[in-house]
């Protein structure tokens, strides 16, 4: 019998994989970089690869229901006359009026609320919904100060100057023309139906030194009530925290490469900054230095999803989290029961990443009067504040099973790597051994 | 230029709240007034030895006046909402910055940033401006009687700019609605900003600015109109080389 000679099995390229051409042959077809949000897709050290050791003969646990396991955290004490209480050390991140829906917008204020948290405009000045609904509102001061005006900086909680986010350190936004109603246009003094571009620079200062004298003349406008954070993308953590506090900041906020509600291309999104696990070690590093650890609050965003992460994030250093993404995800974003509508945008429940266009099955991302009546704002609400419960009772049972009674009193000591990467990140040692990678000149 | 001393007259007059920057802080200054109120009788300030301070008279919300007797450093007028404020020295970066309504006069020359994003208002600078005069401007009017520096009306989304004497490169680069009028020479135009026919209505529009700025002896049809061209509303591939 002849013996044919067999085929090989088809194999595809790992660098040509199925995703890089799709995206050449998008490319060739329409002539424009894909753009998107969600953050970072690919894989990346993560908090994932660090583990709590736990108690054990030398640390003994606080009782699981029993004893006390403080969350709350201040912010803004270095200079403000009023800083900010929060029951969690779990923040909403600033995502703009525009990019998200009115209702969207109140649900994150009632959510937080409920949570005893603060919640963050964004690049599209302050609406009554979410001033209304918010316990404590941060009012981001943004490169394209669309809406931004004296009396909201009067009504805001904090102040948050904006150099940087995680998606797009170095990067300006752009609001395309189907997403801008006429509520959108009067808000940023700009025509119905264009493409509205957000600057990537401030217009009125460049650097640290000017950054200190606007700080100076936001702390002047509101008499000196009020906390002003500096947020930065997770570029040069170590430089960009301590020039912030140079420059006079309350609170750092660094926001890494998986953060990001924020659109911009996938390429900006994809290979620019520095994921969060690796902002964060460095940060904490300059406020040391300057011994100022603790007294100018750090907040780090991008890719926290549940208590574990909380916990890992404060045990490294950090004196609270923010989330976005997740958020919205608690508010009905990306939901399978929209699957079908979701097929026929070209994706699926989970993948829907272009919440730019507006046209969002979940209602959230949208300024479609339809779509945004699908967002309950008190429904949505309970379940944001739900989530943020969780992840707090998730991060309350890591620390009293390590012994601490605050969520604050984590620390590296507590943390193991699984890998080396996270372990030269993190700087806490390989799991199973004494070894931090880059420590001791090893 | 020199501080403008306050005349024997205006001393004597004795009606205006002196505050001296030698003698109190500039938080002190902001603070009083921020706690003025419609009703009050303080409606007119003098700011003495500003000495370049930043900050000098930052968010003001009462229709007063303010003199500032001397020049100062960045932010001086800060958004400003309903005062008339006036420079009697040069100003720093960011001056009038975010205005939102009522009038600051800048009787020497501004730096860098000059009325940035302002939304309401009008911004008058008898001297010369320097870069990124009206930079973002949302709505505020600026009338610069010398001449402007480079990049400036950059993003300018609404308001006008008037400029008696020169602009410097890329005049209002990124366009989107503001009209900039100028007299003298643009060294260059900037992505999307295109000269414009000057119609009656625009004409009428200048004239009565130059009036409100105090400015005579110039008419508005010595003056071109610029503006958007309106291409880069929209992204298109095929314009990607006008970024």
């Amino acid at each position: 019998m002849a013996y044919h000679n067999p085929p090989t099995t088809p194999r595809k390229s790992a660098t040509f994989d199925d995703y890089t051409l799709s995206e050449i042959r998008r490319a060739a077809a329409t002539g424009i970089y894909d753009i998107r949000g969600a953050g970072a897709k690919r894989k990346l050290p993560h908090f994932d690869d660090l583990l709590f050791l736990g108690a054990s003969i030398s640390r003994y646990p606080l009782e699981g229901y029993r004893e006390r396991c403080d969350t709350s955290v201040v912010l803004g004490s270095r200079h403000a006359k009023k800083p900010i209480e929060l029951k969690i050390p779990i923040t909403i991140a600033g995502m703009s009026f525009g990019s998200l829906s009115g209702p969207a917008k109140e649900a994150l204020g009632r959510g937080a609320t409920i949570a005893g948290t603060s919640t963050t405009t964004g690049d599209g000045g302050m609406t009554e919904e979410e001033r209304g609904h918010s316990k404590t509102l941060v009012y981001q001061y943004l490169p394209s100060r669309y809406g931004m005006n004296p009396r909201d900086l009067r009504r805001a909680d904090a102040i948050e100057v904006v150099v940087g986010q995680g998606a797009k350190p170095g990067g300006g936004g752009m609001l395309l023309g189907q997403k801008i109603s006429d509520r959108v246009a009067e808000m940023r003094t700009l025509p119905k139906g264009i493409d509205q571009r957000s600057a990537s620079r401030h217009p009125d200062w460049t650097g640290p030194d000017d950054l200190e004298i606007k700080i100076l003349e936001l702390r002047e406008i509101t008499d000196w009530e009020k906390p002003i954070y500096v947020k930065v993308g997770g570029a040069r953590p170590y430089y960009d925290t301590a020039l912030a506090v140079k420059a006079g900041a309350d609170v750092v906020v660094v926001d890494g490469m998986q953060g990001g509600t924020a659109a911009t291309q996938e390429v900006f999104i994809e290979n620019v900054g520095q994921p969060t696990l690796a902002c964060i070690r460095p940060a904490v590093q300059a406020l040391q230095d300057l011994g100022m650890h603790r007294k100018v609050q750090l907040i780090v965003s991008g890719g926290i999803r549940n208590g574990a992460d909380v916990a890992k994030a404060l045990a490294l250093g950090v004196d609270a989290v923010s989330i976005g993404t997740a958020a919205l995800v608690a508010l009905g974003d990306n939901d399978p029961r929209w699957e079908a509508e979701y097929n026929a945008l070209g994706t699926t429940a989970g993948a829907y990443d272009d919440w730019h266009e507006g046209r969002d099955p979940a209602g959230i991302t949208t300024q479609d009067p339809e779509l945004m009546k699908r967002v309950d704002p008190i429904a949505a609400g309970r379940r944001l504040a739900n989530y943020l419960k969780v992840m707090t009772l998730e991060a309350q049972t890591i620390a009293r099973a390590c012994g601490k009674n605050s969520l604050h009193n984590l620390e590296p000591e507590d943390l193991v790597a699984l890998t080396i990467e996270a372990a030269a990140m993190a700087g806490v040692p390989l799991a199973g051994t004494n070894w931090i990678p880059g420590k001791n000149g090893f | 230029m020199p501080a403008t001393p306050m005349s024997k007259a205006e001393r004597e007059q004795g009606d205006a709240r002196v505050f001296d920057l030698s003698q109190h802080s500039l938080r002190e200054l902001n603070e009083a007034l921020h706690k003025l109120t419609p009703g009050s009788n303080e409606t007119a300030w003098e700011v003495l030895n500003p000495k370049g301070s930043h900050s000098v008279a930052v968010g003001v919300d009462q229709p007063i006046t303010i003199d500032v007797r001397g020049s100062v450093g960045y932010y001086c007028a800060g958004m400003n909402d309903g005062a008339a404020i006036t420079v009697h020295g040069s100003a720093g970066p960011g001056v009038g910055e975010n205005m939102m309504s009522g009038l600051i006069v800048i009787k020497g020359d501004a730096s860098q940033y000059a009325g940035a994003t302002g939304r309401g208002g009008l911004l008058v600078i008898e001297g010369n401006a320097s870069s990124r005069c009206g930079i973002s401007m949302k709505g505020i009017d600026i009338v610069v009687h010398g001449n402007i520096g480079h990049m400036s009306a950059f993003m300018a989304q609404s308001g006008n700019l008037v400029v008696l004497g020169d602009a410097g490169d890329a005049l209002g680069d990124s366009i989107y609605e503001a009209r900039l009028f100028v007299r003298g020479k643009v060294e260059s135009l900037g992505a999307d900003c295109i000269a414009k026919e000057m119609r009656p209505e625009h004409i009428e529009l200048l004239q009565g600015l130059l009036d409100k700025a105090g400015v005579t002896g110039v008419k508005a049809s010595e003056f071109k109109r610029y503006g958007s061209a309106r291409k880069l509303y929209n992204f298109n591939i095929d314009n990607a080389d006008a970024y």
